[in-house]
């Protein structure tokens, strides 16, 4: 966090500098302070919490977007074509990540990814309801997403149960 | 420019004229509300940035960007809580729906959900009801 603190300080420091006070001369101090920090903790051979988390915290969000994109192209072309030829069904994932947080998050980025609609958590937060519109191939869709949940599971810094 | 914001905001307004559509063509409710959440999040995702484009004034950009935040994070809860209480009312599915694993594993009476894995030792971390 302090770091986070430090980024923000450099970007003022830029700006000040550069006597440029816009949102872009902000965003471009953000980005060399960043690069100022990564020399630094090169130099020092650590790698901070807060470095690792920033690329991979763009990582995904372009990731979000790609799969927000893909899910809309699906859901028109089921919408415009004339003959339904979707397979829906309710299916129960096994849930790794056991923090609430971690949880939600994976529930909405399921709601948005293709064809697929969170519907409930069991009590025991154990297992996630799952409304899919095509599930011909049920393990794959398995596995596309539990590389979801690993996803999330990676940027919130959890190991999850290894039960199960 | 104005053809790039132009073509922001048709493809935007088509993703929700798409919609639209899908809630009156879908067969069921859960088809339903794929349509609507999805396209609907994307349209008015679209439109915005367009707005942003537009007027790229740091006031405009930063509203625009706030509202893509706010559709983006508030759709799929709001999508979750209709899907969620429209299952638990007895919604019917479509005649061709393939399998719902959640129906036996739900106890109406006691508004408990199983996952089938329960532990002996388990402490019930519920507060639905």
């Amino acid at each position: 966090m302090t770091l986070l603190v430090w980024n923000i300080l450099l970007a003022f420091a830029w700006i000040a500098l550069t006597g440029n006070f816009t949102g872009s001369g902000l965003i471009a101090g953000f980005f060399f302070g960043y690069f100022v920090l990564l020399l630094i903790s090169r130099a020092s051979g650590k790698r901070p919490t807060y470095l690792r988390k920033v690329p991979q915290t763009i990582n995904f969000m372009l990731f979000y977007i790609w799969e927000i994109i893909q899910s809309n192209l699906r859901v028109a072309y089921e919408v415009l074509t004339p003959t339904h030829n979707m397979r829906p069904g309710v299916i129960g994932l096994q849930l790794s990540c056991g923090s609430d947080a971690a949880i939600t998050m994976l529930a909405n980025l399921i709601t948005m990814t293709p064809g697929t609609l969170s519907l409930d958590v069991s009590s025991d937060r154990r297992m996630l309801f799952i409304h899919a519109m095509h599930i011909d191939d049920e393990d794959q869709l398995r596995a596309d997403l539990k590389h979801l949940e690993r996803r999330v599971m990676d940027l919130l810094d959890e190991t999850g149960e290894q039960d199960a | 420019m104005t053809v790039v914001v132009s073509l922001f905001a048709l493809i935007g307004a088509g993703f929700i004229f798409i919609a639209g559509l899908g809630a009156l063509r879908m067969p069921d409710m859960m088809l339903r509300m794929h349509a609507t959440t999805k396209a609907g999040a994307l349209g008015v995702g679209l439109i915005s940035i367009g707005v942003g484009l537009h007027f790229g004034e740091a006031s405009y950009v930063v509203r625009a960007i706030a509202i893509l935040v706010f559709v983006l994070l508030t759709a799929p809860v709001a999508a979750h809580a209709i899907g969620r209480a429209g299952y638990f009312t007895g919604v019917p599915f479509w005649e061709k729906t393939l399998k719902d694993e959640l129906r036996d594993k739900l106890d109406t009476k006691g508004k408990k959900l199983y996952s089938g894995m329960e532990r002996p030792d388990d402490v019930d971390r519920d507060d639905r009801s």
